[in-house]
């Protein structure tokens, strides 16, 4: 279990149900540590309500290219992606580079 | 709506040497920059990305002391950040320019709406004056009454020529003759592919160019972002807690530019490079010259199938224009006249359609009844 802070930015809240931050306490499986890459399969199993809005967030099962991911405002290429092991008060953000300018 | 800047993250305990800033060494770096995947801190990056966009300014020879300045700001992430960097830029190297906020209002309820009141906060934060065009005062049409009357699927088409056009107008009502905008690299690598992609041999080379102005328009346009990832443009507004807005048009599901970003995107995602690769290439290419074709009569017109005319030979100059309104026009009449001759059509077939509703006697006493003496 870890708690951790995720935003969705950019636009990205449309498909959260227009609330950009959410408080979230991320489950883990039998004890073992939990890693960004579970908690990105936390997120599209429990808080993308309309199945169709899936393909906005995950292609080929990560983030889609042009959503920045950053991890207490790191690029997550910096902390191993998928592999960053979470802490207790960590911060995600995901924020929609593809609107217009 | 008002401004929710992100959220703050706690400071990082322990850093490991081989996560330091590779220009600083001294912090944590935060960002592996597109360009040469070089990992920099937040401190370095706000120095690389604003001494770049100074260089580019200054290389190119962009501004001229004194001279005012229009930013097609639409509260977009990219008009955003370049709103802020020029006025940042502008005290902290002395350019002498003189900066407006030009917003155009299309007439796009739940969209644009929204993102104006986002220019008009931006105005208030930036100590900026604003000023404000729309399509209803300059055409008679808001984009709502316009994808109502035809359709959602050539939306853009409208959207795109009126908008041109309304910038230089509100650009000129202010007496200004420099336009900038908030074009990113990502934008003109875009371009460039589609221009390939669809064969648009005559925009191909144009469309790189950092300035473009005709000969004939007193007002030229540049694009100081021109060599700025998006990403970088995102991170920047990111850190800086700027406040844009972030909401995709209403009516822009599928256009073709949808394409070829995803295809961008693919490509970036296996070699960030790529990008500024791209414009490169763009930049480079060079068009054999057109064969002449057998000189027709000299006042041979063409009318070509979208109906638009073409100029007599003997008359053609770079600065034509429109016979109707006067704007800059390579044909008799403009585009975005002619767009607008179609949908004047369209609007007295509707006001014709609801009369038909009543038929026959009815419609004789309803007339009746309208009369008046």
């Amino acid at each position: 279990m870890v708690n951790v802070k995720v935003e969705f930015l950019g636009g990205l809240d449309v498909i959260f149900e227009k609330q950009r931050t959410y408080k979230l306490n991320v489950p883990s499986k039998d004890d073992s540590e939990v890693t960004v890459g579970s908690l990105i399969d936390y997120i599209v199993e429990n808080m993308i309500k309309n199945p169709r809005d899936k393909d906005v967030f995950i292609e080929n099962d990560t983030i889609r290219p042009g959503i920045l991911t950053l991890i207490n405002d790191t690029d997550w290429e910096l902390e191993g992606e998928k592999d960053y092991v979470l802490e207790d008060g960590d911060i995600l953000s995901f924020t929609s580079t593809l609107h217009g300018g | 709506m008002s401004f929710t800047p992100p959220s703050d993250p706690k400071k990082p305990k322990n850093v490991k040497i081989s996560q330091l800033c590779e220009l600083c060494h001294a912090r944590k770096a935060l960002i592996k920059r597109p360009k040469n995947l070089q990992k920099i801190c937040k401190l370095c990056f706000f120095h690389v990305f604003e001494t770049e966009i100074h260089n580019t300014i200054l290389s190119n020879k962009l501004f001229q002391f004194g001279e005012r300045v229009a930013v097609g700001a639409s509260g977009g992430k990219d008009s955003t950040v370049l709103a802020y960097l020029l006025k940042l830029l502008n005290e902290r190297h002395n350019y002498g320019i003189q900066i407006v906020l030009l917003s155009i209002d299309e007439g796009i309820v739940g969209y644009r709406d929204d993102s104006l009141a986002t220019v008009k906060r931006n105005k208030e934060q930036y100590d900026l004056p604003l000023e404000i065009v729309s399509y209803r005062e300059l055409y008679d049409w808001t984009m709502d009454e316009i994808v109502a009357c035809a359709g959602v699927r050539n939306s853009c088409t409208y959207c795109g020529v009126f908008r041109r056009q309304a910038l230089d107008r509100g650009a000129a009502k202010l007496g200004i003759k420099h336009v900038v905008t908030g074009h990113n690299a990502d934008d003109m690598a875009e371009t460039v592919l589609m221009n390939i992609l669809r064969g648009d041999v005559a925009r191909l080379e144009k469309s790189t160019s950092i300035m473009t102005q005709s000969s004939g328009s007193p007002i030229k346009r540049s694009k100081p972002f021109k060599y700025a990832y998006q990403k970088e443009i995102v991170l920047y507004a990111h850190y800086k807690k700027l406040d844009y807005f972030s909401t995709e048009c209403t009516y822009a599901p599928e256009a073709f530019r949808g394409t070829a970003r995803e295809l961008m995107k693919n490509l970036e995602a296996v070699r960030p490079s790529c990008i500024i690769d791209i414009i490169y290439s763009g930049e480079n290419l060079r068009l054999r010259p057109k064969k002449t074709k057998k000189a027709p009569p000299k006042s041979h017109m063409e009318v070509r199938s979208d109906g638009s005319i073409s100029l007599p030979l003997q008359g053609f100059l770079d600065g034509n224009r429109c016979d109707r309104c006067g704007y800059l026009s390579s044909n008799k009449i403009c585009k975005a006249c002619m767009l607008l001759e179609g949908l004047q059509q369209n609007r007295a077939k509707l006001s014709i359609d609801k009369d038909v509703s009543a038929h026959g006697a009815a419609k004789l006493t309803r007339t009746l009844e309208n009369l008046t003496f």
